[in-house]
């Protein structure tokens, strides 16, 4: 008999079968506990134990509790350890922070962070989508911009009129994402080759090739007095107008250009979530990420199902830079926003693989990135931006981990002692 | 002997996990050159017993006295210092590493900063020479079978100069003749003026090597140094569990004359194209449980593993209810009605993390009542769930816990339960009852009696050789992946079947 | 029956591929004449050249430093995709301490920063417990902040700014000594200048002969202390690794930690020992960087962590076949560095010649298993080998056609050759590989199965 690698019992702790024994006060010994022997397992009306009776005693407030206690714990030691660079690169940490928090509320600021938290989220979602299948797609990178490139010269190249033109330059977006992330699924399942690896060098590869495509010579345009190298820009009709005119409807007034994109985002979220939780094939993937070995006893094809994994992330990887290209640079240049990829990974891990803790911390490193800028002007190296994402994510990532385990013992903890105070399932039930 | 100091002698030793006492004053004393045996059944708490006295846990109350003098061990080295060795149930052996690195791992014997290989090699093979033992220390270990394997474990300890030995279930994967070697090993070591720790729950076997028996039940012990030749094994039995122990048989034959699997001329091979399993053809009709008999690693993994599909065979076909599935995916298997109690229910069988119902649903997604169409139907899932842990009597506090959280044996009831659902056709059972009390163990038995009798097809594999016997119609053995016997289960011994396992007349190339 | 003999035959195909030391060196041998006819025909000298093969020396050792540190963290179990942010913290630390000290300093400071990565690492994994790969990912996040905001506090200040700091770059570095054997390739003696033999047989740009004189010549003259260093780490972390106790803890730990930890070793102290050595090369890594480039520059390192993981893994986990691995790609780093456009053209060449000898391969091994064929495996292993040898025939001929249609290969493209290379070699070899078995695993003291 073996153990479960994580905080378990060792193998012969007489856990939860013999109820008797678990009690570690022997004065506590009820007879009463023995009953639920082999006999008491009549068949009842199973409905006899209601669901919601059945999810309290499994999760209870306390799971929540620990969902939303755990990052905000391991927000709160990254302000910490924030704070003491502060201090120690001569800053004053207090008002640092203060003139951030103020910088970082303005109007302007806000549409700014919305813009940057929609781009990190698609990313992070994409992300996501492998992690949830322990899948590590590093290249999420690559593919945004192999996409967003492709897209956009053939958005500069053909018009069409206003819904086809927007249409096609996201459906080419996505494929191509989706095929570029498919080189990676493919060499895993077929040649077994980490997918780590090979996504680290597609990004490389992607790279180098959007390097050579985004060339007067191929596929940028000619600009007479820009020293900027960018594809042709998208016809007007096939670009995305800013989302203002309907906030604005709604009484929602915003300076700047809010991404017309921004719904898609949210729409993709919630995508997310359904199929995970709600369908057979999310179920499958969660297995697989879980347990591969389990999922494939179960019928699952771990090939199919890594492909498909790569291909999905790939397709969503292939939208981050559709805001962007449709609501404000109708055009891929040196300039379009690069390294998504990775920022999408430190979100999602912060996030928790769900799109709800995914949406609140893409707006957390939006407005990092956003306020950082008013640290110049305490002589403090914006850069330090980069520090403080660090940071959160290792202590991130550590607590996550710790509260995992704690969670596991106090679960088993609690099992073990209502099996003696004897609640059981089917001892409910014969009652 | 008694006014002998004892080699070890545990008092009052406790140790809690959260929520539950593994051990509960403890009491236990060994004497000098003496093999002593320890039993209990599944999850009476001995191998935590065992990890206490080895260092690798730390017991909350009691102290732990070897030659009469206190210790208390944080780690293993300090056990190891002590003189104590340990022999584990599943082998702690480096698989690339040779036999060589295995043994001198942790303890080197060093030459001006370097490990000194000669010496090394010398001194094991001298050890081995002594007691009897055939070993080549340079071969790696993943070349080796299983009871070389334990030898390369017990030649580690006693090159560490352990005075006490203690091996943890170390029949548990021999067959009845590797069996007797390892006795005639340990006599030896006896001999030699060690002192040997042997942990069982089989009582011939403890009764047959040991010079003294404590009996260890529900975390405590309840009898201590009793006489071998003064007590039975049905009394053992008795202190053991409190009752007899149960016993496999099959009541009046069930079997018809539908064959319901169908496997044709089955090759698999390795990916080094070495065949594991070779030209087996084998047949269950409904109402027939055949079993499997066969020393692990001779391909009945890989057997029961390209019948579920997870593998692909290379050659041979397999027919299920008069259709040929061989090219069917492991989905489709499940769905026509096969279903599958692996052997490594935490690899295999379920996902630890995931709660009750939503292991009710792994391996059955697409089946009713977990899914409707592409959706997943919780509410559906959560009713069955709460039918199976009624039915099989899982104790759980609820159908939300995560499964890890359960008992060994509450997992494995659950697992039984879930493939008994859905009227499955031909059921592969591999060790359903591994590792697990006698409670649960008589309870699977019962189960699959009762599928027998409604006409299942079971295909039966077991390592433990009384199950097989007793519950199989037919009784197959497997060796080197070729089906090389059929023995009837009715008037077959335990030792003929081991030597029928291990080709006894043929001799062992591998 | 049957199937014994398919596998006797199996493994009698296989074991042809059981080469040995002379075998890899003609192999060499074959290559360099081929690079050499290449090279003539196509005129590109610089194929060959002693500066090329210098450069793809220098462009190496950090890659090789880097794959030296994983293959020191994943001997002892731990993945280490952080070695990139490592690498980083050690050009920084390296140049911080360089520009004041001068460049031993700057390798002492960079293996220190080095080190205190793997350190972060090592108490994420070992003593935390977190995913590998997501702690890794989290220190190369780190690492960049880290090294870029403190470029900006302290190279952009005061002293430093005034030495030619900031806030993107350090004060210059001094270079490290270099080494030139006398006689062959022009060292000095005291101070008097040595002929230059090898030099000037390569002038000549003779068939053969002036190829070998470049290589040689490339290996002799000018070497940083430095790369000899790293050249002696090859022997040094075999020795220790296979040969001492040290070493074989290490590598159980990797193997399997629970019967390690059965045996009484401290696996979580070897654990962090092998990180932070990891973490130590990967340091000395960007440290050597420094020197060669004389100073800390933001970006340097671009993905060298990453590479050195990828020759790690194309050396099957072995010092050597790191070497190997890491002057392949030091190579294909050189021609780009050199403007190899030219040079890259004539690989191509070289590479689809490489490509039909493979396809030839094939091919007679296809038709010499063909009469045997009788399992469905057998005829599984024909069918590859001539699908293999179809692929690298269709291969060969697009590089051909490539190659006749084309003066030089765009830069842009040059410059993915060595993620490609890795890309090819991990698609075609991974089969072969074996990483430690317990690699990437997270180990919690005391939780056996």
């Amino acid at each position: 008999m073996s153990d479960d690698k994580r905080d378990l019992p060792p193998e012969d702790t007489p856990a939860v079968a013999k109820p008797a024994e678990t009690s570690a006060d022997e004065a506590a010994e009820t007879p009463s506990v023995a009953k639920a022997t082999p006999d008491a397992a009549r068949p009842d009306d199973p409905d006899k134990v209601p669901g919601w009776q059945a999810i309290l005693r499994g999760l209870g407030p306390r799971g929540l509790g620990l969902k939303i206690g755990a990052p905000v714990l391991a927000l709160l030691i990254s302000l910490v350890i924030t704070m003491i660079v502060l201090r120690i690169s001569g800053a004053d940490p207090v008002s640092s922070i203060q003139s951030m928090v103020d910088y970082g509320t303005t109007s302007n600021s806000i549409v700014d962070i919305l813009n940057r938290a929609t781009r990190y989220y698609l990313s992070a979602i994409a992300v996501a989508i492998g992690f949830r299948m322990a899948l590590f797609n590093i290249g999420v990178d690559g593919q945004y911009r192999l996409a967003a490139l492709l897209a956009a010269s053939l958005g500069g190249a053909i018009t069409l009129p206003a819904p086809f033109g927007q249409m096609l330059v996201i459906v080419a977006a996505m494929v191509i994402g989706g095929a570029w992330a498919s080189i990676a699924g493919l060499l895993k399942v077929t040649r077994g080759v980490s997918e780590v690896i090979s996504t680290i060098m597609l990004n490389a590869i992607a790279t180098g090739i959007i390097a050579y495509l985004l060339n007067t010579d191929r596929l940028a345009a000619d600009r007479p007095g820009s020293n900027s190298v960018a594809t042709p820009d998208i016809p007007s009709s096939g670009q995305v107008g800013p989302l203002n005119g309907f906030l604005s409807n709604i009484g929602i007034d915003l300076p700047g250009r809010l991404y017309g994109l921004l719904p898609v985002a949210v729409l993709i979220g919630i995508v997310f979530w359904v199929v995970i939780n709600r369908t057979r094939f999310g179920f499958d993937l969660k297995i697989s990420g879980l347990s591969p070995t389990a999922a494939q006893a179960s019928g699952v094809s771990a090939k199919r199902m890594v492909v498909i994994t790569m291909v999905l992330s790939g397709v969503v990887a292939g939208l981050i830079g559709m805001p962007e290209l449709l609501g404000a640079s109708y055009n891929y240049s040196l300039n379009f926003p690069a390294g998504l990829g990775f920022t999408g990974i430190t979100v999602a891990l912060l996030g928790r693989n769900h799109p709800v803790g995914i949406a609140l911390a893409a707006i957390l490193f939006a407005f990092l990135d956003q306020s950082s800028d008013i640290l110049q002007e305490v002589q403090v190296p914006k850069e330090i931006v980069g520090v403080m994402q660090g940071v959160v994510v290792l202590t991130v990532v550590i607590v996550y981990e710790l509260v995992r385990r704690w969670e596991i013992r106090i679960q088993q903890k609690s099992v073990a002692s209502e099996l003696a105070a004897g609640h059981t399932v089917a001892g409910e039930a014969a009652k | 002997m008694p006014d002998q100091v004892p080699a070890v002698r545990l008092t009052s030793i406790t140790k809690r996990f959260p929520g539950v006492v593994a051990n509960r004053d403890i009491d236990l004393e060994i004497q000098r050159g003496e093999v002593h045996a320890l039993c209990g059944e599944n999850g009476a708490g001995k191998s935590t017993l065992m990890k206490i006295l080895y260092g690798m846990q730390r017991p909350d109350e009691g102290t732990i006295e070897i030659d009469g003098e206190k210790v208390s061990f944080r780690t293993p080295a300090d056990a190891i210092a002590r003189g104590i060795g340990m022999v584990h149930q599943h082998f702690k052996l480096a698989d690339n590493l040779t036999v060589l690195e295995n043994v001198i791992l942790g303890a080197e014997p060093r030459k001006a900063g370097r490990i000194d290989f000669g010496s090394a090699r010398e001194k094991i093979r001298a050890m081995a020479e002594q007691y009897g033992m055939r070993l080549d220390p340079d071969t790696l270990v993943e070349e080796l079978g299983v009871g070389d394997r334990q030898r390369v474990e017990i030649i580690k300890v006693l090159y560490r100069g352990a005075k006490v030995l203690i091996l943890d279930e170390p029949t548990a994967v021999l067959v009845p003749q590797e069996v007797d070697e390892l006795f005639g090993n340990l006599r030896e070591l006896r001999a030699e003026g060690l002192t040997v720790l042997f942990i069982s729950h089989k009582l011939d076997e403890v009764l047959s090597v040991a010079d003294s028996i404590s009996v260890i039940r529900r975390g405590t012990t309840v009898a201590t140094r009793l006489n071998p030749r003064e007590v039975t094994s049905r009394r053992l039995a008795e202190l053991m569990v409190g009752s007899e122990l149960p016993t496999p048989e099959l009541r009046e034959s069930t079997v018809t004359e539908d064959v319901e699997l169908a496997v044709k001329d089955l090759v698999v091979l390795t990916s080094e194209g070495r065949p594991v399993v070779d030209g087996v053809t084998l047949d269950i009709r409904r109402g027939e449980i055949v079993g499997l008999a066969g020393v692990e690693g001779n391909g009945q993994s890989e057997l029961i593993e390209t019948i579920m599909g997870i593998r692909t065979a290379d050659s041979g076909t397999i027919g299920f209810a008069g259709e040929d599935v061989t090219g069917w995916t492991t989905r489709r298997r499940r769905e026509a009605g096969i279903a599958y109690i692996p052997e490594d229910r935490h690899r295999h069988g379920l996902v630890l993390e995931g709660s009750l119902w939503e292991n009710r649903i792994l391996g059955h997604q697409t089946e009713k009542p977990n899914s409707r169409g592409p959706w997943i139907d919780r509410r559906g899932a959560r009713r069955d769930t709460t039918r199976i842990v009624q039915e099989y009597d899982v104790r759980t506090p609820g159908i939300e816990v995560p499964i890890g959280a359960l008992s060994g044996g509450n997992q494995q009831k659950l697992i039984v339960g879930r493939e008994m659902s859905g009227e499955p056709k031909v059921l592969i059972a591999a060790h359903p009852t591994r590792g697990i009390d006698v409670g649960a163990q008589a309870a699977i038995w019962e189960h699959l009696r009762r599928a027998r009798a409604a006409g299942l097809a079971v295909l039966l594999i077991s390592a433990d050789l009384e199950e097989l016997i007793g519950m199989s119609d037919t009784l197959h053995v497997i060796l080197r992946g070729r089906l090389v016997a059929e023995v009837d289960p009715a008037n077959v011994t335990p030792e003929e079947l081991g030597s029928a396992m291990t080709g006894a007349t043929v001799e062992d190339a591998s | 029956m049957s199937t014994a003999t398919v596998a006797e035959k199996v493994s009698g195909v296989r074991a042809k591929l059981n080469l040995r030391w002379p075998h890899y060196m003609m192999i060499a041998g074959a290559l360099l004449v081929l690079l050499s006819a290449v090279r003539v025909l196509d005129g590109a000298n610089d194929v060959t050249s002693s500066g090329t093969v210098s450069a793809a020396l220098r462009l190496a050792v950090p890659i090789f430093l880097a794959g030296l540190g994983g293959l020191w963290a994943e001997r002892s179990g731990v993945v280490n995709i952080g070695l990139e942010g490592m690498m980083i913290l050690g050009t920084w630390t390296g140049a911080w301490a360089g520009y004041q000290w001068g460049p031993w300093a700057c390798v002492i400071a960079g293996i220190l920063g080095g080190a205190l990565g793997g350190l972060v690492h090592a108490i994420a994994t070992v003593t935390f417990g977190v995913d590998h790969i997501v702690s890794g990912v989290a220190i190369n996040i780190l690492g960049l902040g880290l090294t870029q905001f403190l470029a900006g506090l302290v190279f952009n200040t005061g002293h430093a700014k005034a030495l030619g700091g900031g806030p993107r770059q350090s004060p210059p570095v001094d270079a490290m000594p270099t080494l030139t054997v006398p006689f062959l390739s022009g060292g000095k003696i005291g101070s008097w200048q040595s002929p230059d033999w090898l030099g000037s047989l390569e002038k000549h740009h003779w068939f053969l002969v002036s190829d070998v004189a470049g290589v040689l010549r490339g290996l002799t003259a000018g070497m940083s202390v430095l790369t000899l260093i790293a050249v002696l780490l090859v022997p040094v972390t075999f020795f220790v690794l296979w040969r001492t106790p040290f070493g074989l803890r290490v590598r159980s730990c990797g193997e399997d930690p629970y019967a390690a930890e059965s045996l009484g070793v401290n696996v979580y102290r070897m654990k962090y020992a092998a990180v932070m050595i990891s973490g130590g090369c990967a340091g000395l890594a960007g440290a050597f960087m420094v020197t060669v480039s004389s100073l800390y520059q933001d970006g340097q390192t671009s993905g060298r962590g990453y590479i050195g993981l990828a020759a790690m893994i194309f050396g099957n986990w072995r010092p050597v076949g790191l070497a190997s691995g890491s002057l392949l790609f030091g190579y294909t780093d050189a021609m780009n560095v050199r403007g190899g456009g030219d040079s890259a053209h004539a690989l191509l060449l070289f590479v689809a010649v490489i490509f039909v000898a493979v396809a030839g391969w094939q091919l007679v091994r296809g038709s010499r298993l063909r009469p045997l064929v009788t399992t469905d495996l057998e005829r599984r292993t024909v069918r590859g080998a001539y699908v293999a040898s179809t692929i690298a025939i269709v291969t060969a001929a697009a590089m051909l056609v490539w190659f006749v249609m084309s003066d030089q290969l765009p830069g842009e493209l040059v410059s993915t050759i060595p993620y490609v290379t890795t890309l090819l070699v991990l698609a075609l070899a991974s089969q072969r590989l074996r990483m430690p078995a317990a690699d990437g695993l997270i180990y919690r003291r005391g939780e056996a199965r």
